[in-house]
């Protein structure tokens, strides 16, 4: 006979988890107890959040489930951020959280949360155990429920008697669930049409999604775009599915899409979605979204399709699939007229208001240089977030973890730590600023025990500079609450952490500092005091369609 | 536009908070919702009517296909059902128009299930008209009280079980 928590351990053992983000707790002292004795690292994370952010980052550079495991109650609460990030931005993540006894569920126990009340809506699924029998079981579900079909993040909810209780321990029966069956190969009708559409388009435009760097499918997005002679523009979550150095990229569209990217898309007559929400931060004005094209949506979530926006051919299936099935039926074309035109909107550089004193957008162009392509690239949210996206050259497949959907400012610290744990000897770049540094430092702690040598590129304005940026345009420049008046020294503090601290103020001693920093042995910092005054552009304000850039001439 | 769906879900607990949680965070607006066992104890029927345009209504269909205790979801509402619903309702009727009361429930075939002295309580089976109508035609009488449960349906015919 074995306890709940042995059973447990034993089927992530089976689900060749190799690490858990954990933050033990009186609720989930069984499981703790035997992940000790076995095959799987436990990683003492400093504050829950930080460990389901880790668990992502490592889900998104290695393609696995991500695994965090915390007690009930606030440590439970503590991951809400996390899982909400994960589930926006299609991450799968297993969440183990402890729960008490099923005795006093429901009682307002001590440390008691009605976890799975609280994670519905942000969550693919999740699950109560009651019964020690069905462990086994229901975490190999769980596992396939967070990687199949578009991934997601589950919870699993583990009363703390169900650890305890004994069960043999059973053969699993593979998992065969009526409730989820994901279609992965995509309708030949539907793909017939595609590739009608594709040969009749004289203007086709690809936009890549996440969903490519899910189905890693990124060889056959290249292949797509090479044999059509396409263009290709990224979401936020598709950045680094197609490298910024191939002639065919253009790179991030969007609210802060470069303006190749955002006018290929408004003058496109074909535009193939593939993977992605068309999110708000993409569509800007939907009625005014790619007004000349048709829409060929691909998505292996059916409720994407026509969610958000009018599609003409809507096709669901794993787009690794879908794109062998097109390929295999498609001919060669040529479109040297688009791309000609293509080649004169890429001349158009985001612009830049350079401003005096260090600007951050030369810092990031400068980071681009040097920057190995083998490196990953985690973000905070805000601005440097934007520079970063619109900037680095994403040659790494899944080489740019960033929190796109929700945005969660803290992410940038704990991605890192999540990659640089599953890639050890890669570099792992963690780019942010001051605002979302902050929320992330706790995790500097974790970095620290670890060992692990992430650089952080830190652009520091003391200000929360996309809030200023949009108070500028929105609010007539009269900032409230985002000015630091009075910042932290974060040298002090990469001291306390055992870290390297580099200090750049001047355009000169820039790549210098870069290449310190870079090269530095262990965790780093180079801090940039950087203008506060520059804005990302371009801009489409609220209501606007792509076309419509601040910092960009209309009508180009 | 209303819609009724015929959702066959897991008979888990937790289901029907998860359907009912999926509708207001979508915003989607339910109408009624009926979920009792089916003939196999292991699965539950949601009868589920909601009010909304053709992009609501696909966009419902969908993200409750996208639940993973959601087994199969059927928009029958231009199908040939059966629908029935059941109400109760207490009206007024004292000695000088009891007589008429009971007259309108013998015409909508109602039964009378409790007689008290100043009230019945009718007890009344239908489709949504006859519903109307009944409350239509006992409202001059005064109803004191009404519950209604929402409605069920069946598609006629032989039919695969939604499996």
């Amino acid at each position: 006979m074995h306890t709940g928590a042995e059973i447990l351990v034993k089927a992530l053992e089976r689900e060749n988890v190799e690490m858990v983000f954990s933050y033990p707790g009186g609720a989930n002292l069984e499981i703790l107890d035997y992940l000790k004795k076995s095959s799987i690292k436990t990683v003492l994370v400093r504050h829950e959040q930080g460990a389901a952010h880790e668990a992502s980052g490592y889900a998104r550079i290695t393609g696995k489930p991500g695994v965090c495991l915390v007690t009930s109650g606030p440590g439970a609460t503590n991951l809400v951020t996390g899982i909400a990030a994960a589930s926006m931005d299609s991450i799968p993540l297993i969440a183990i959280t402890g729960q008490v006894a099923t005795s006093m569920v429901g009682t307002d126990a001590f440390q008691e949360v009605d976890v799975t009340g609280i994670t519905d809506p942000i969550t693919k699924h999740n699950y109560l155990i009651k019964d020690v029998n069905a462990v086994a079981q229901t975490v190999k579900e769980a596992f396939y429920v967070a990687s199949a079909g578009r991934p997601g993040p589950v919870v699993l909810d583990f009363p703390r008697d169900v650890a305890k209780a004994s069960s043999k321990i059973k053969e699993v029966a593979s998992i065969d669930l009526r409730g989820y069956k994901p279609n992965l190969k995509g309708h030949t009708g539907q793909i017939k049409q595609v590739i009608r559409l594709l040969a009749e388009a004289k203007r086709p435009l690809i936009l890549a999604g996440g969903g490519i760097l899910g189905s890693e499918s990124w060889d056959e997005l290249r292949q797509l775009a090479e044999s059509q002679q396409t263009p290709v523009a990224n979401t936020l979550m598709g950045l680094s599915s197609i490298s910024l150095d191939h002639p065919l990229a253009l790179g991030l569209a969007g609210v802060h899409g470069l303006p190749a990217a955002n006018l290929a898309i408004q003058r496109a007559d074909l535009l193939v979605g593939l993977g992605t929400r068309f999110s708000d931060r993409l569509s800007c004005d939907v009625e005014g979204f790619a007004p000349n094209a048709k829409i060929i949506h691909i998505d292996v979530d059916p409720a994407e399709i026509g969610k958000n926006l009018r599609v003409d051919i809507p096709l669901v299936g794993d787009l690794k699939i879908v794109l062998n099935q097109i390929l295999e039926k498609l001919e060669p074309v040529q479109h040297q007229e688009w791309l000609a035109e293509i080649a004169q909107l890429k001349a158009v550089k985001a612009p830049a208001c350079r401003a005096e004193g260090l600007s951050p957008i030369t810092v990031m162009e400068s980071l681009a240089k040097v920057l190995p392509a083998q490196a990953i690239v985690t973000t905070d949210v805000g601005q440097h977030q934007l520079w970063a996206a619109q900037r680095l050259s994403h040659r790494r497949p899944r080489g740019f973890i960033s929190s796109g959907g929700l945005g969660a400012m803290g992410y940038g610290i704990p991605a890192a730590i999540g990659a640089q744990m599953a890639c050890p000897k890669d570099l792992v770049v963690a780019v942010t600023g001051d605002g979302s540094f902050q929320m992330g430092l706790p995790e500097l702690g974790t970095a620290k025990e670890q060992k692990l040598p992430i650089k952080i590129l830190l652009l520091n304005n003391s200000y929360l500079g996309m809030v200023k940026q949009l108070q500028d345009f929105y609010c007539g420049q009269r900032y409230a609450a985002v000015q630091f008046t009075d910042n932290p020294d974060f040298g002090c503090l990469m001291k306390a952490y055992g870290g390297s601290h580099y200090l750049v103020t001047r355009e000169e001693d820039l790549s210098q500092a870069l290449a310190d920093f870079l090269a530095d042995p262990g965790m780093a910092v180079l801090e940039a005091r950087v203008a506060y005054e520059e804005n990302v552009l371009p801009m489409v304000l609220g209501g606007n369609c792509l076309s419509q850039m601040e910092g960009i001439e209309e009508n180009l | 536009m209303k819609h009724t769906f015929a959702v066959l879900v897991e008979n888990s607990p937790g289901v029907l908070s998860k359907v009912a949680g999926l509708f207001s965070r979508r915003g989607f607006n339910i109408e009624s919702l009926v979920v009792s066992e089916t003939e196999d104890s292991s699965t539950s029927r949601m009868t589920i009517v909601v009010e909304g345009d053709n992009r609501v209504l696909e966009q419902v269909g969908k993200q409750l296909n996208k639940q993973v205790d959601v087994i199969k979801v059927n928009d029958i509402t231009n199908e040939e059902t059966v629908e029935r619903q059941l109400c109760l309702i207490r009206v007024s009727a004292d000695q000088s128009t009891r007589q008429e009361v009971l007259q309108i429930t013998e015409v909508f075939r109602c039964r009378v299930v409790d007689i008290g002295r100043k009230s019945l309580i009718v007890e009344a089976t239908g489709d949504e008209a006859k519903m109307q109508a009944i409350i239509r035609s006992l409202w001059p009488f005064g109803i004191m009280e009404l519950v209604r449960t929402g409605k069920v349906a069946m598609v006629r015919g032989e039919r695969n079980k939604g499996k």
